[in-house]
């Protein structure tokens, strides 16, 4: 489905942030990106969602395609038609409109008037708090309701596949759980998604398959519960070579995190 | 008393013809992050094109005309110039349409020259009288229809697809972008609006009490900007309360010109930066204005 193949990005034409990374999300799948601060993450994601030329990055080498089709030159508002929409980093939902307002705003690149309502009921179906405060203003729900008012927005377009940019980033242990659940239910409803993550336990725990990003580089990739298990994953993002942190979704959020909050 | 009450309501008919141009001067700052100083200039050719057309098309349709023109030549400096400077800084872009400004407007003074061209508003120059209170016809139908068009906008803005695009895109462009909204169109929507709005206030503008279409016009739009920047530039609201407030300031101050003697005669001309000066010093981002206006 989408396809990335030896993908290297500049800043500026000089810092290098990916370095011929090749990574695939097949159809139907979670794939889950590891990596700590400056690995490169955020920079694939941009690459893919056609907002690099806003930071002013460029793709020097390399390609992404999507069923095919090459998207390095395509702009964002393409992109998102053609079935990829990204929660970006932060959630950053518009905080000075409504709640239905957010959702509006998420469906405009989303021609397809019937599908435009299919994907409003189900928002509100996965995330009946929506449906309440849909007349709030998106600035006054707390951090895991924007939480969620980003990922219904981005769904609001009826994406094939969506990109998440560190959906647990300053959430609670219990409200991260939650993220974990709803990213396999909408996977379960047909949506591949991309899962860019600092938090392995959750990542690992909703994933098909893994890729551990490293300086912009891909170091580790493979069945997500294989990943778990090797020792780098567990030394590096599961803490402490522990054998039983490839365990399920929430169990050892609380140490992940006081782990990056020490 | 009538005095007063007579001067208030040709201020505020005064002021809903600025709050017009001052709407689509923040618009186009939300949609465009321009200080757009073309608007003079627009407005003047949109007063030109209605009292150059109105011999052959008549009254109506010059207005049509005109308006289509006016809103043409907003698109074009939008495609063509301020959409392709995108991501340059915020005062050369203000810069560029300062030089457009002064472009457009030496052309249409060139063309205008010494003479007052006329607009045969079909209402004629004739005042009339509500209870002893003294207005032009001219005034009371801008007041009229400034009111309409101000309603409609709101509603737009608030309801419409454009409005929601158009303020998402104004509180945070990356993503807006990143959910498909296209901001090269919000953006160019947001210049045809404002140039529509340009174009009706023209039209009113060149009306009695004023004798007709010269160059003189331009320096009364101008008026608009203090009224914009006093509202707050990012707020729609702020543009409609800094439009009616100039108004009714200038209105009031040219009217009892007599009382105000020490300060010298035309003041009236001076009150609106006056006010935008006291108004700014106490509110540096404007009545309404959000305090922070630069993006991170």
């Amino acid at each position: 489905m989408l396809s990335i193949d030896s993908l290297r990005v500049t800043y500026g034409g000089a810092v290098e942030a990916v370095r011929g990374v090749t990574m695939e999300v097949p159809d139907g799948k979670v794939v889950a990106v590891l990596g700590s601060n400056g690995a490169g993450k955020s920079t694939l994601l941009r690459t893919i969602s056609g907002t690099l030329r806003l930071h002013r990055g460029r793709v020097d080498e390399g390609s992404v395609r999507f069923d095919g089709d090459v998207l390095t030159s395509r702009d964002p508002g393409q992109i998102v038609r053609r079935g990829i929409v990204q929660v970006p980093e932060g959630r950053r939902i518009f905080g000075r409109l409504t709640v239905e307002e957010n959702l509006r705003a998420g469906g405009m690149g989303n021609r397809d008037r019937a599908a435009k309502a299919a994907a409003h009921a189900r928002v509100h179906d996965l995330f009946p708090v929506l449906a309440e405060r849909s007349g709030q203003r998106a600035g006054l729900l707390s951090g895991g309701e924007q939480q969620m008012l980003a990922i219904g927005r981005a769904l609001m377009a009826s994406p094939k596949l969506l990109l998440l940019d560190e959906p647990s980033l300053g959430l609670a242990p219990r409200v991260i759980g939650q993220i974990g659940e709803v990213v396999a239910e909408i996977n379960r409803q047909g949506t591949s998604v991309l899962l860019v993550e600092q938090n392995a336990t959750m990542a690992l725990g909703v994933a098909d398959l893994a890729y551990v990003l490293d300086v912009g580089r891909v170091s580790l990739s493979g069945p997500a519960e294989e990943l778990a298990r090797t020792d780098e994953v567990q030394r590096l993002y599961l803490g402490h070579g522990d054998p039983a942190a490839s365990g399920p979704v929430g169990r050892h959020t609380r140490r992940t995190l006081s782990r990056w909050t020490a | 008393m009538t005095q007063f009450l007579s001067l208030l309501l040709n201020g505020l008919s005064l002021g809903a013809i600025y709050a017009l141009i001052a709407l689509g001067f923040v618009i186009i700052f939300k949609a465009s992050e321009v200080v757009s100083f073309t608007h003079g200039s627009l407005l003047l050719l949109g007063a030109y094109s209605i009292a150059r057309l109105s011999g052959t098309l008549g009254f109506l349709g010059a207005v049509l005309v005109g308006l289509v023109i006016t809103a043409l030549a907003a698109f074009v400096v939008e495609r063509f110039i301020i959409n392709r400077l995108r991501g340059a800084p915020v005062i050369s872009l203000a810069i560029v349409t300062i030089g457009v400004d002064i472009i457009l407007l030496t052309e249409l003074i060139r063309r205008i020259g010494p003479d007052i061209l006329n607009v045969p508003h079909p209402w004629g120059g004739q005042s009339v009288r509500i209870g002893g209170i003294g207005i032009t016809q001219n005034r009371l139908v801008a007041m009229v229809v400034a009111g309409i068009l101000i309603v409609l906008f709101f509603v737009a803005f608030k309801y419409s697809s454009w409005g929601v695009a158009m303020r998402a895109s104004a509180e945070d462009g990356e993503t807006a972008a990143l959910m498909g909204i296209r901001q090269g169109r919000v953006s160019a929507l947001a210049w045809v609006v404002a140039g529509v709005l340009a174009g009706v206030a023209a039209l009113f503008l060149v009306g009695s009490p004023t004798p007709g279409v010269s160059s003189a016009v331009y320096a009364t739009a101008l008026r608009a900007f203090p009224a914009a920047i006093l509202g707050g530039l990012d707020s729609t609201g702020g543009a409609l309360v800094g439009g009616l407030l100039i108004g009714v300031a200038e209105s009031l101050a040219a009217g009892y010109q007599e009382n105000l003697l020490f300060l010298g005669r035309g003041f009236g001309e001076v009150v609106p930066y006056v006010v935008m000066i006291a108004v700014l010093l106490v509110r540096p981002s404007g009545l309404f204005g959000t305090k922070e206006l630069t993006r991170v």
